[in-house]
């Protein structure tokens, strides 16, 4: 019978990474993910996980051993942010180019410079189009499934893909939530022992990491490309085994008070919970607003992305990382490559906020459902707008 | 050659470009890169000693029977490392036939 | 630290040597490359059971054009700096599968292979954490002085005085300024139970000592001279005499380091350094003052090997200079 206890959420994300019973885990520590690697260790040293612990000298040095043990066949974890996930980028296209299930938590926390350990999304964005599949938690018990499910949708065989599940530094690893964690038996049912399709090994001995030439190179990111798309299909039918086995549900765009709304928020992380509250505060006061936020961000849910902004006429997208020179957002990109083809759109307003750190209230969405709205009357035309910059 | 059986399509690629049949660049004859100079043993001279197999860099040279070496045109570069090394100068690099 | 099959090993005789071939024919090495042949020599050594990690360089592109491959043993390459992290990974993660029972309980030889640049250069973190975590594992670098895949430019392992892309022979500066780096002191300074150089040239002593790396449990780092005609500009066919000359000119010593112990190949009697740069273009241009200057360091840094052999390794028996090998 699963149990719900007030938890740290990196301890949570400790604890489902230990259900999973990974044979690997190879970590390099660096604020906010700290409390993750920690716990973990502990864990192997007091004998309750039976698993390798590698204390790397580097994030590109976790990153390329959780390559070599998850090319052994070996369940393999790591976890990083910011510099150290800035670190590991040139082995994060190799991890997916190679297929192998890797999974990792990344504790957003902006990028340097200037040096800073608070949250934003700029360390996950730069690593975009990495190939990994990507996924975002909005609370501590979705950090915890998230996790579970990530080996699940790495591992099955139509995905062979590493997995990111993101989670706000600070602002969910380290704060203490309710978090219904689930019995190991329970977690046996739902994620079965690791099966590689192909292995380094002695008796079949294959060769992984040739040299690709331009005769061969697209072929190869073509697969990987037809396997992230087609990796939607396979997390989705994860979400529906885990709802009916532990009766939580999850869709790659989740919406929120939606329905007879003109005006939508998009949010990706935690500030979506912020981003309710402000739905509530302004359907206190009779205006339709609602909010919609991504959980699935790579790959990119186009269907469900338009079909959850249906009916809307205005979409306030608030991003957390920048585009420099003028562009945007990315999710407002995303949004907008969705659209542009589209007969009827909505109006996007696209905001930038919240970046290393700064805080988001209720206000500030009220601020930036209030601004959208009124550019969308005047169709003011503008590629975004960078919130709360001191201007004196 | 190696160029033409890379031509494979997007589906028929192994997983991650992983290459499945092990040595399989045996198909490929590094023979074909020496320019007209091969090395020949004079049996005559030849103690057996395995100077020749052990310091080929392209596995050029295999054990027989009697316990000569046979050479393998097929790999040979012609780097003349052999001739060099062969401790009886029982091997020459000689200009080849065709 | 060494093990039972260890003090079990018969050397290797010429006649003993293993037929096996890690690597087959077919590689797309230049001709007369020094550095496939240590590398097959190694392998060979080693023998399979065995998972082969490279970094990226020439052993890695002439080894993998894919669709075809000349490893005969599992084979994976990532990057170019973190051959030691990838194997750490690839010891841990059979480790653990053996201990959790999820694959059968077998002695497989995790290799490392890797040039001087993914090793001294590029490579030296990763190789630096890899041996202070004591992964059990052999790391081979294959030493041809310079960056040779990408073009032959310098590298912290290319000699004093040579000729290389990015140090070339100038008006103003000759060559490479800096003196090359001491890998296999940085890897004694770690503790680890093993550290050899080795030489194509003498084949027996390298193979001898890549089978003792193998067998001994811990980390193991083999320094291994590989010449490369094409970088060093010099005939297809010297490959082992110039691995000769630069073990009887003393510019590179034949030693071993077992748990701090040195035991140096003694060589007392050594060539002058000038018949062995006589033969490579890349040295050409060597005045007489740089000739002096590298022959003096060369002969001092000799007799600091013998001084670290008899400080710590009183035991050793005063060898005469060995019986040449076949080689003659």
């Amino acid at each position: 019978m699963a149990r719900r206890v007030g938890m740290e959420v990196s301890i949570a994300i400790s604890e489902a990474v230990k259900l999973a019973n990974v044979d690997v885990i190879s970590a390099y520590p660096i604020t906010p993910q700290t409390h993750i690697v920690e716990h973990l260790s502990e864990f192997v040293n007091d004998g309750e996980l039976q698993s390798a612990f590698i204390p790397v000298e580097s994030e590109h040095s976790a990153l390329s051993a959780a390559v070599g043990s998850s090319a052994v066949g070996a369940r393999t974890f790591t976890a990083t942010s910011s510099q150290g996930l800035a670190l590991m980028h040139e082995i994060m296209f190799v991890a997916s180019s190679l297929r192998l299930p890797i999974v990792m938590s990344v504790v957003n926390r902006a990028l340097s410079g200037p040096i800073n350990i608070w949250n934003d999304l700029s360390d996950i964005m730069a690593e975009r189009d990495c190939g990994w599949v990507q996924l975002f938690a909005i609370n501590g018990q979705e950090a915890f499934d998230l996790t579970l499910q990530a080996f699940k949708i790495a591992e099955d065989p139509r995905v062979l893909l590493p997995v990111a599940v993101n989670l706000d530094g600070f602002i969910l690893s380290h704060v203490i939530e309710p978090i219904e964690l689930l019995e190991q038996q329970e977690v046996d049912q739902f994620l079965t022992p690791f099966k590689p399709v192909l292995r380094l090994d002695p008796d079949k001995p294959v060769s992984l990491g040739a040299f690709g030439s331009p005769d061969v190179y697209i072929e190869v990111k073509k697969q990987i490309e037809e396997a992230l798309i087609g990796s939607q299909k396979v997390v989705t039918e994860v979400w529906k085994d885990f709802n009916r086995l532990f009766g939580r549900n999850y869709k790659p765009v989740e919406s929120y008070k939606t329905k007879d709304a003109e005006t939508l928020l998009i949010t990706m992380g935690s500030i979506s919970e912020t981003a309710m509250m402000a739905v509530d505060a302004l359907r206190e006061k009779g205006q339709k607003v609602g909010l919609i936020h991504i959980r699935l961000w790579r790959p990119f849910p186009f269907k469900e992305f338009l079909q959850a902004i249906k009916g809307a006429k205005v979409l306030a997208v608030l991003d957390r990382a920048l585009v420099p020179g003028g562009v945007g957002g990315p999710v407002g990109l995303e949004v907008k490559s969705a659209l542009y083809g589209k007969d009827t759109r909505p109006y996007v307003a696209e905001f930038v906020a919240g970046l290393g750190g700064r805080d988001l209230t209720v206000e500030t969405f009220i601020e930036v459902v209030e601004k959208a709205e009124r550019y969308a009357q005047k169709q003011k035309d503008f590629q975004y707008e960078l919130i709360g910059v001191r201007e004196k | 050659m190696a160029k033409i059986d890379a031509l494979m399509p997007w589906r028929e690629v192994p997983l991650g470009g992983a290459i499945l049949e092990p040595g399989n660049a045996r198909k490929f004859k590094t023979g074909d890169w020496r320019s007209n100079i091969r090395p020949v043993t004079d049996r005559e001279k030849c103690i057996k000693c395995g100077l020749c197999w052990v310091f080929c860099p392209d596995m050029a040279y295999a054990h027989r029977e009697d316990g000569y070496f046979d050479w393998n045109s097929d790999y040979c570069k012609g780097c003349g490392i052999c001739a060099r090394e062969c401790p009886k100068e029982a091997i020459q690099m000689v200009a080849e036939e065709e | 630290m060494i093990a039972q099959d260890l003090k079990e090993f018969k050397k290797f005789t010429p006649k003993t040597l293993p037929r096996e071939e890690p690597l087959v024919s077919g590689h797309r090495a230049c001709q007369g490359c020094g550095e496939v042949l240590a590398l097959r020599l190694v392998a060979k050594a080693i023998g399979t059971p065995m998972i082969a990690v490279s970094a990226t360089g020439c052993m890695e592109i002439i080894s993998s054009p894919f669709p075809q491959t000349a490893w005969d043993v599992p084979w994976l390459h990532v990057a170019f700096e973190n051959a030691a992290a990838v194997a750490s990974g690839v010891e841990a993660g059979l480790k653990i599968l053996m201990e959790k029972k999820k694959i059968p309980e077998k002695s497989i030889n995790v290799v490392a292979f890797a040039g001087d640049g993914g090793t001294a250069d590029i490579g030296l973190q990763a190789l630096s954490g890899a041996m202070e975590r004591g992964h059990n594992f052999v790391y081979v670098c294959l030493d041809n002085e310079a960056y040779m895949n990408t073009g032959i430019q310098r590298s912290s392992s290319t000699p004093f005085g040579a000729m290389t892309t990015t140090s070339p022979a100038g008006k103003l500066i000759p060559g490479q300024t800096t003196w090359k780096k001491n890998m296999p002191a940085i890897m004694a300074a770690h503790n680890i139970p093993y550290v050899a150089t080795a030489s194509p040239a003498f084949y027996l002593d390298l193979m001898n000592k890549a089978k003792k790396a193998s067998l001994i449990k811990g980390p193991a780092y083999l320094h291994v001279y590989a010449s490369c005609p094409t970088g060093w500009r010099h005939g297809s066919d010297l490959a082992i005499e110039v691995s000769r000359k630069v073990v009887e000119t003393n510019i590179f010593p034949l030693y071993e380091i077992e748990e701090g112990r040195y035991t140096v190949r003694k060589n007392n009697n050594p060539k002058p350094v000038e018949e062995y740069f006589k033969q490579q273009r890349r040295f050409a241009h060597l005045t007489p003052d740089m000739l002096k200057f590298i022959q003096d360091r060369v002969d001092r840094d000799y007799q600091r090997l013998l001084q670290m052999e008899a400080l710590t390794n009183p035991a050793a028996v005063k060898k005469e200079e060995p019986k040449e090998e076949a080689t003659g």
